[in-house]
């Protein structure tokens, strides 16, 4: 089969230059570039069609009459009931992006950002291929999904350059903000119910909207193709619903292509990390409500240092297609009706969705926070300033070899650039004496034992989100050094079958594009030839005796992941689960876990860094289970 | 380059010649009595028929011609006709599309001028050619390209002659040569490459005899002595095939017999009772359509290739006229078939209108493309001569309102004879193809034309599009139709833009071929193809190849934006027919024919995965064979093939078409 990365160019990574669109808000009235001519060159001269327009056009649609015939016929209902019913979805749903709200819009953000961030770094070139792209072809911008405030940055940023405003998928919760909500809507937002399920209607209003926006071109479309927001700030297996919908209109010929635009966005700190940490921890999320927003305006207060977005080269969904789709598989039935996605084509999309991901993870710009998080979870105790100095000094010099994109400020001193960092996150971790440690939650009286654990958790999931975003960069590298350790030889086939082991047992949990195992053992043997740690004769692997640090630490790396499985499927085997419901199961292996972390049986850090960070529920249903107990047995 | 759909090739007609000859060759056959007795009753008829007509005209009935309904070449010069040499050469460009007097170019004063006093466009000037050209292709007088000026007889291969075989057909009679100049004009079609290695003087494999059978019996003789003495035979037409149905096949090692079907050209009679024609396969279009003519009748298939190519050659490929409205395409024309096969003749018993004698065996020699066997006699249906055309063009606003329109009347059914709709670039090609305006009159009408559509009616000039249109009938019915058409149009905020421009329109397809070889002159080369295509699909699958043939030349390093324009020629109740023209200007390149194929190839590609089929009326040739089998699926492959293991089973009819 023909690569989905069309050899590694696509992958190269080469560092463009960003600025900062921040400056230019200060220096000037931000009533007066919110007020400003925005002339935006749409795809085809395409002119957005009113509402109404849209609205018409997607519920007189062959496949919406199809869809409502079938389901009027299922329900006994009468068809213009289904109809109106139609209609109120889609009601409910659509967006109506008004220029007036974008502009009222882009003067609160240029107030607000100014708050939170130092600046906004985005890169210039992306812009411009992006601009070119939305006038060649229907763009799709795809975004990964970190903060509640992703996609307001992506369309302050469109607007501030004059680009079409995107449409955007958003959450229906979003929706139910009083005013927000309607601010949301005529900012270019349609909202999506989260669970439609086997609501045929709904699902068919919704494919048939997105359809037909991609159809007419007149604005990009932006979703998250992780599908939600990665509480652990690590990329999520992504979902294919929506993307399937992009790409259909070019599956059926309506368009000549669909540019796939990777967006990715870094923060050195995220405004929601607090909240991230607790509903880990499994405290349930707030309500998203107006007053709710209004009450966390205490984060405007805080420093949340830079943000970075970048804008991928786009990706030609034509060209990922050519020799892989046979396009040709829609001509003997009308293209208004619903489409039954062949297994080859659902393969394709989602090769496609986890290119996405890989490319997003790619254009991550890492902060030295981040490359410092790795060496404070190895240090439970908490570590010397000296000795994290040059423990992340030597990270960043590994990260850079296996081409990361790191924001580390050339003109400042390291130890200047580091204790910014630390001085940023003053709520995880502090210095005291030469001495940095995590930061335990401050609360009120005697706590119980379990209560104490909880609060030490929230510095460590957060460390441990932070360590996240630059994961990525090692998981090829660690994975190989990891299949080396266990690997029935050195023989590079052997070392192979163990990295492919590993592979598809943290499937769930690292993103690999499927079908790409070879390119990835190759990405990472490559890693390590390149920092010196490992050399290849005959098709043999070795550990270079100097570097063995760099083994030892990419291993570490992948530790935690390996614990928790284990406890898990003790727990599993122990516990004897006949039947169990995800609550269930999931609130057992908690107590279970804090009754292993106080018993102290378990280094309790560790544990903790990837307790529930696991999809250890996907896995088990996913009948991997097995696979991990045998695994367990043959690693002891 | 146009539509030159089919495989037969011949100069403009003759005289009331086919009586006379019919006889001369009747008892040149003395073999076969009962053909001239055949003969002989035709010959009564046609007097009989002939001394009809006459007495009409005298009567002053109805009149029989009051227009022609056929190319523009018979009507320029009636006087001209006569049956297409055996010698082609001798008035047919060697190198390039059609007559040799008739040619564009670019004179002294840097104006187009288009030669020779065939056409309607001859010998006047083109003033805007050359801006469109120089500005559509980047291209420029300076830099010329021209071809090899004469065919060099010793780059021809020496031929590879079956002596026994040759011997035997010289002692039954039949004409033949293995003069280069014949054999190498025998050896290709029309393809853009094809004619470009001619221009550059390569020679590849040609045919290694040309044999001119007279009758059907000629054919049979030769057949059988081909089968004896395992010969390979290709029948060839009027040579103005654009599937490289003609080329030789490289890998084959037999000696290679050219089949020129040009001599068997007579009308062997006319039917009045049941409105047939009985007609010998070789006669081509143009003379077919004056003969019937001359007798009150047409049989109004009229392929944009009617000048040269050959009934057998519509009959082997699946032809498609531009009056298939109110005519049909020739599967709808035709009657009776005779064939000849290596297994001997195949025709049908009787001639009835439609018969449920299992599947149609018309249907296996019907595009067949010379890989079963040879053509020799059609019976087809006839028409009276219509007593009124005319002619009609619409102007949309722009290409997807003209495409519903053309849908609109396909859905009620009232297509006019032919109705074609241009997209903006080849209407603005139309536009350069204009003559010197001879009055300032009619200069000033066109401006005032031009600022009422794009000023007053506000239609933007690099959006608008064109339909044209022919009508054909009694007076009455014409104008009745013609006002239900621009009704329709209306609605689709089509403005009628007067018959000129429509007869324009039609007379280019004559002339458009011979800009190929002007283009060829200045490093442009290009080439047509169609498709047909669903009506939904019709848009998307236009946009969609234009675009990709735009970006694949890009890709391929071309310099200069090509040309790449469709329109749509023939609209059906369930879809269209949709030609595309694709034109680049190719200086350099090292390799143009290597990035032509390359892009047409995508182009086709494009076409498939869109919904559209691999050819509406051009074959499938050597060209388009890959795709058969996606085409018509494994087991319809199967079955064609298993058609030609029983007809032909030591491939005596080798040229690969097909399959």
């Amino acid at each position: 089969m023909v690569s989905l990365l069309q050899g590694k160019h696509m992958l190269r990574a080469e560092l463009e230059s960003f600025f900062d669109i921040l400056e230019e808000r200060r220096q000037s009235s931000d009533i007066s570039h919110a007020l400003r001519t925005f002339s935006a060159q749409p795809y085809h001269e395409a002119t957005p069609p009113s509402v109404k327009a849209l609205n018409r056009m997607v519920l007189e649609s062959q496949f919406l009459r199809y869809v409502i015939a079938e389901v009027a016929a299922e329900s006994g209902e009468p068809p213009e009931c289904v109809k109106e019913e139609a209609a109120g979805i889609l009601d409910k749903m659509a967006q109506n992006l008004q220029l007036s709200f974008i502009r009222l819009l882009g003067f609160s953000l240029s107030k607000i950002f100014k708050r939170l961030f130092r600046s906004i770094w985005v890169n210039e070139d992306g812009l411009a291929r992006l601009q070119q792209a939305i006038q060649e072809h229907p763009v799709i911008l795809m975004p990964n999904h970190r903060s509640y405030i992703d996609f307001l940055v992506l369309s302050y940023i469109m607007f501030t350059y004059d680009l079409s405003i995107p449409v955007i998928a958003a959450g229906i919760p979003l929706m139910g903000m009083s005013l927000i909500g309607e601010i949301f809507r005529r900012s270019g937002a349609f909202f999506i119910r989260r669970s439609i399920g086997s609501d045929k209607l709904y699902w068919a209003v919704l494919s048939e909207y997105v359809r037909t926006i991609v159809r007419t071109g007149f604005a990009p479309v932006e979703f998250y193709v992780e599908g939600l927001r990665s509480r652990t700030l690590k990329s999520l297996t992504p979902k294919l619903g929506k993307l399937t919908m992009v790409l259909e209109p070019f599956f059926k010929g309506e368009v000549y292509d669909v540019l796939l635009v990777p967006v990715s966005i870094s923060y050195d700190r995220v405004l929601e990390e607090t909240l991230l940490a607790h509903e880990l921890l499994g405290v349930p999320k707030p309500k998203e409500t107006t007053t709710g927003l209004l009450k966390a305006r205490k984060v405007l207060e805080d420093d949340y240092g830079c943000m970075h977005v970048c804008f991928g080269k786009p990706v030609s969904a034509r060209a990922l297609a050519q020799g892989r789709v046979n396009r040709g598989q829609f001509n003997l039935v009308p293209r208004g009706l619903p489409l039954n996605a062949s297994a080859e084509l659902q393969e394709f999309v989602n090769g496609v969705a986890h290119l996405l991901v890989r490319l997003q993870e790619k254009n991550m710009v890492l902060s030295p926070w981040s490359l410092m998080t790795f060496t404070l979870l190895q240090s439970p105790q908490g570590v010397d300033w000296d000795q994290l100095t040059h423990k992340t000094l030597w990270l960043r010099t590994l990260a850079l070899r296996f081409g990361a994109h790191l924001n580390w400020p050339a003109q400042l001193a390291d130890s200047e650039v580091m204790s910014d960092s630390l001085a940023l996150h003053h709520s995880i971790a502090c210095r005291e004496k030469g001495r940095v440690q995590l930061v335990e939650e401050v609360g009120p009286g005697p706590v119980t034992q379990e209560e104490a654990v909880f609060r030490k958790a929230s510095a460590v999931l957060m460390c441990a989100s932070y360590r996240n975003q630059a994961l990525h960069v090692f998981t090829r590298p660690a994975l190989v050094a990891l299949a080396m350790t266990t690997a029935a030889s050195p023989r590079k086939e052997d070392v192979f079958r163990r990295f492919c082991f590993l592979q598809e047992l943290f499937a769930n949990e690292l993103i690999f594009i499927p079908g790409h195992a070879v390119q990835d053992f190759e990405e990472g043997c490559d890693g390590l030839q390149q920092c010196g740690a490992l050399t290849i004769t005959d098709q043999t692997l070795r550990v270079t005796e100097e570097e063995q640090d760099a083994i030892i630490f990419l291993t570490a790396i992948l530790q935690p992941f390996i614990e928790t499985y284990e406890v898990v499927c003790r727990i599993l085997c122990e516990e004897r689960f006949q039947t169990f419901s995800e609550k269930s199961f999931l609130s057992s292996v908690r107590d279970a876990v804090i009754k292993l972390l106080i018993s102290g049986e378990q280094d309790p850090h560790c544990q903790l860094q990837m307790w529930l960070q696991v999809n250890v529920y996907l896995l088990v249903t996913q009948m991997l289970l097995c696979v991990g107990c045998f695994f367990i047995s043959s690693w002891k | 380059m146009t539509a030159r759909d089919l495989t037969t090739s011949h100069p403009p007609s003759r005289r009331r010649a086919p009586l006379t000859r019919a006889l001369k060759r009747g008892s040149g056959m003395a073999s076969d009595g009962h053909i001239c007795e055949r003969r002989r009753a035709a010959e009564r008829r046609l007097r009989v028929i002939s001394g009809h007509l006459h007495q009409r005209a005298q009567d002053g009935h109805a009149a029989v011609s009051a227009q022609e309904c056929k190319a523009e070449a018979s009507r320029a010069n009636p006087a001209k006709a006569a049956p297409v040499p055996k010698r082609r050469h001798d008035i047919m460009k060697w190198n390039g599309w059609g007559y040799s007097d008739s040619r564009f170019l670019f004179n002294k004063k840097g104006q187009a001028e288009f030669t020779g006093k065939r056409y309607r466009l001859s010998g006047l000037i083109l003033p805007s050619l050359k801006d469109w050209f120089e500005g559509t292709f980047g291209a420029n007088l300076q830099h010329k390209s021209p071809a090899t000026p004469a065919l060099n007889v010793s780059a021809v291969p020496p031929p590879n002659l079956n002596e026994s075989f040759v011997e035997e057909l010289k002692a039954a009679g039949v004409a033949l040569s293995q003069e280069p100049e014949d054999r190498v004009f025998r050896s290709h079609g029309h393809c853009l490459h094809e004619i470009f290695a001619l221009r550059e003087g390569r020679i590849s494999r040609v045919p290694d005899l040309v044999v001119w059978p007279s009758c059907h019996n000629d054919v049979v003789k030769i057949v059988e002595l081909a089968c004896k003495h395992n010969v390979c035979l290709i029948p060839y037409g009027g040579g103005t095939s654009v599937s490289s149905a003609l080329e030789c096949p490289p890998e084959e090692t037999r000696s290679i017999v050219s089949l020129d079907t040009s001599q068997m050209n007579r009308i062997l009679w006319i039917d009045e009772k049941n409105l047939t024609a009985h007609v010998e396969a070789g006669i081509i279009g143009q003379d077919l359509e004056r003969q019937l003519n001359e007798s009150g009748y047409c049989t109004g298939h009229e392929p944009d290739s009617m000048e040269f190519s050959s009934l057998g050659g519509w009959v082997a490929t699946r032809a498609s006229g531009m009056k298939k409205n109110i005519y049909g395409n020739i599967e709808d024309l035709v009657v009776h078939i005779k064939m000849v096969t290596p297994r001997g003749v195949i025709e049908k018993s009787c001639q009835g209108p439609r018969m449920s004698t299992g599947p149609d065996i018309h249907h296996f020699i019907m595009g067949s493309e010379g890989t079963l066997g040879v053509v020799t006699e059609v019976t087809m249906k006839i028409r009276p001569v219509p007593e009124y055309q005319k002619y009609g063009s619409i102007v949309f606003p722009n290409f997807q309102q003209g495409v519903a329109c053309l849908r609109e009347v396909a859905k009620q059914r009232c297509a006019p004879a032919s109705i074609r709709l241009m997209d903006n670039e080849q209407f603005q090609f139309g536009h350069a193809l204009k003559p010197q305006v001879s009055s300032i009159f009619t200069s000033f009408l066109d401006g005032l034309k031009k600022f009422y559509i794009t000023k007053f009616k506000g239609f933007d000039p690099h959006h608008l599009c064109v339909a044209t249109l022919l009508f054909e009938g009694d007076r009455e019915k014409v104008l009745q139709h013609e006002k239900q058409v621009y009704d329709i149009a209306a609605k689709f905020g089509g403005l009628a833009a007067g018959e000129d421009n429509g007869q324009r329109g039609y007379m280019l397809t004559f002339v458009i071929a011979y800009l190929r070889d002007l283009g060829m002159d200045y490093y442009v080369i290009g080439e047509s193809f169609e498709t047909s295509v669903p009506w939904d699909r019709v848009l998307d699958l236009c946009r969609n190849v234009k675009e990709r043939i735009v970006r694949e030349c890009k890709e391929r390093g071309v310099q200069f934006p090509p040309l790449s324009t469709c329109r749509v020629t023939q609209t059906y109740d369930a879809g269209a027919c949709v030609y595309f023209y694709f034109a680049f200007n190719y200086r350099g390149l090292s390799d143009p024919i290597h990035v032509y194929e390359n892009v047409e190839h995508a182009a086709r590609e494009e076409i498939l995965a869109n919904g559209g089929s691999l050819s509406h009326h051009h074959g499938v040739g050597k060209l388009r064979k890959e795709w058969m089998k996606e085409a018509v699926s494994t087991v319809g492959l199967g079955m064609l093939k298993s058609v030609k293991e029983y007809v032909d089973p030591s491939n005596i009819f080798g040229n690969r078409n097909l399959l």
